[in-house]
């Protein structure tokens, strides 16, 4: 959550309420549990860490609002986090909102991001099936590698759906 | 090294104007003697183009096609067929068997073709028929076959004259999960008999199987994977 608010911030300095509206944009319904005081909180901290800055703006017939934006240290935070592609702890969830996440800061290129995400995907998988066909068949490992390939594989089409999608957006510009 | 099929600045457009698609865009590909490539993409991005350039099947715009270091694409149709025949063996997703014909029949003919004799053509189609486990299914017609013994008895069909070089397209868009098992254990015995191998899929186990894995986009080869 907190690198996802990160890389939002990287493209223009925002309020809280469009960092939500952006997120929820970006993940539908699976956004729908997201309430705002996570958005606060998240902000909060990162605030605390001196990843962003927080300036106030005066509004002439509204109360006033918090501008956040990133410090350097937090530009530098997300532009790790963007091309980090260990896809242990990235579920689709996080993969998904670091490609929108490229795209809105323009940090990176979200196909570039899909074909790097694949050709580690394509590795580790070769990996998968050359262990598995070591394995004496009906064995335990072999059950087990048969789950991890299984997963790989479904990575991998979905992989291919995410590159469909962000070429297609690239072209439209 | 020589390669066995070498593609250079290959181009194949089709239509003109604002309707203009490039299919092929200035690709170059090598593939070495045993090598197996993976071809992957998006639906309409240019693979079977590509396959058939490759082998023969169809004639680039520009660019060139080098099958053991020969120019293919500038061969008479003739000489063209002659070369497919014997250099090259290709699976399609469709199998394109000869509905009329049985099973030993279908793997007989590219040897007839070829000018093998009958009985060469017919020991080397109960050969092939034995290897992909369907010696009991050789006087069956396609029809009468499941979807994953279609597919190997074209296996058979392109090995029969013993290409160096196997072209296949999405061989397994057409199975079950299980008949697709069957083809990839095929695929990964001939890649370990040493032929070279270019298979365009949409199957994750076929790519992860495969020495090397190109993707293509809007005609061009834009990434590749190297897995071993
Ligand atoms: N004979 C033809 N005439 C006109 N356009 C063609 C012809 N053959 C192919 N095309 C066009 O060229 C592009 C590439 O087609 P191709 O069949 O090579 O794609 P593909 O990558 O194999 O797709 P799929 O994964 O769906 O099989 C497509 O836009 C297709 O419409
Ligand atoms: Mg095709």
């Amino acid at each position: 959550m907190q690198d996802v608010v990160l890389a939002l911030l990287a493209k223009e300095p925002s309020h809280g309420y469009e960092l939500r509206a952006r997120l929820q944009t970006a993940l539908g319904p699976l956004g729908d549990e997201l309430n705002a005081g996570q958005v606060y909180v998240t902000l909060r901290r990162l605030e605390k860490a001196g990843l962003v800055d927080v300036r106030v703006v005066g509004q002439s017939d509204r109360p006033d609002r918090k501008v956040y934006d990133l410090t350097p240290a937090g530009r530098d935070r997300a532009a790790a986090w963007l091309t980090d592609l260990s896809w242990e702890r990235t579920a689709p969830t996080e993969f998904h909102l670091k490609l929108t996440a490229a795209a809105a800061s323009g940090m990176a290129d979200p196909v570039a991001l899909v074909d790097a995400q694949r050709r580690a995907l394509l590795r580790r998988l070769a990996e998968v099936r050359r262990a598995a066909f070591d394995q004496p068949p009906g064995s335990a490992a072999a059950l087990l590698l048969e789950g991890a390939s299984l997963r790989l594989e479904a990575d991998l089409r979905w992989l291919e759906s995410c590159a469909a999608h962000w070429n297609n957006r690239t072209d439209e510009e | 090294m020589e390669h066995v099929l070498r593609a250079e600045g290959l181009r194949r457009h089709f239509g003109s104007g604002p309707s203009l698609v490039r299919a092929v865009d200035d690709v170059d590909l090598a593939v070495a003697p045993g090598e197996t490539v993976g071809i992957i993409g998006p639906s309409g991005c240019g693979k079977s183009t590509l396959l058939h350039l490759l082998g023969g099947l169809d004639r680039p715009d520009g660019g060139r096609v080098l099958l053991h270091g020969r120019r293919l694409d500038g061969l008479s149709e003739t000489a063209a067929a002659r070369v497919r025949r014997t250099a090259i063996g290709f699976v399609f997703q469709a199998f394109h068997l000869v509905d009329e014909l049985t099973a030993r029949e279908n793997v007989e003919l590219p040897a007839l073709l070829a000018g093998a004799s009958p009985r060469e053509a017919r020991r080397r189609a109960e050969h092939l028929l034995g290897r992909v486990g369907l010696a009991d299914r050789a006087g069956h017609l396609p029809g009468m076959l499941s979807g994953g013994q279609r597919q190997r008895v074209a296996v058979a069909r392109a090995l029969v004259n013993d290409p160096p070089l196997l072209l296949a397209d999405e061989p397994t868009g057409n199975l079950d999960s299980a008949a697709a098992t069957e083809v990839l254990r095929l695929l990964a015995e001939l890649r370990r008999e040493g032929r070279a191998l270019v298979v365009v899929t949409h199957d994750p186990r076929i790519a992860g199987a495969a020495d090397r894995v190109v993707t293509m986009r809007d005609g061009a080869l834009v990434d590749e994977t190297v897995l071993v």
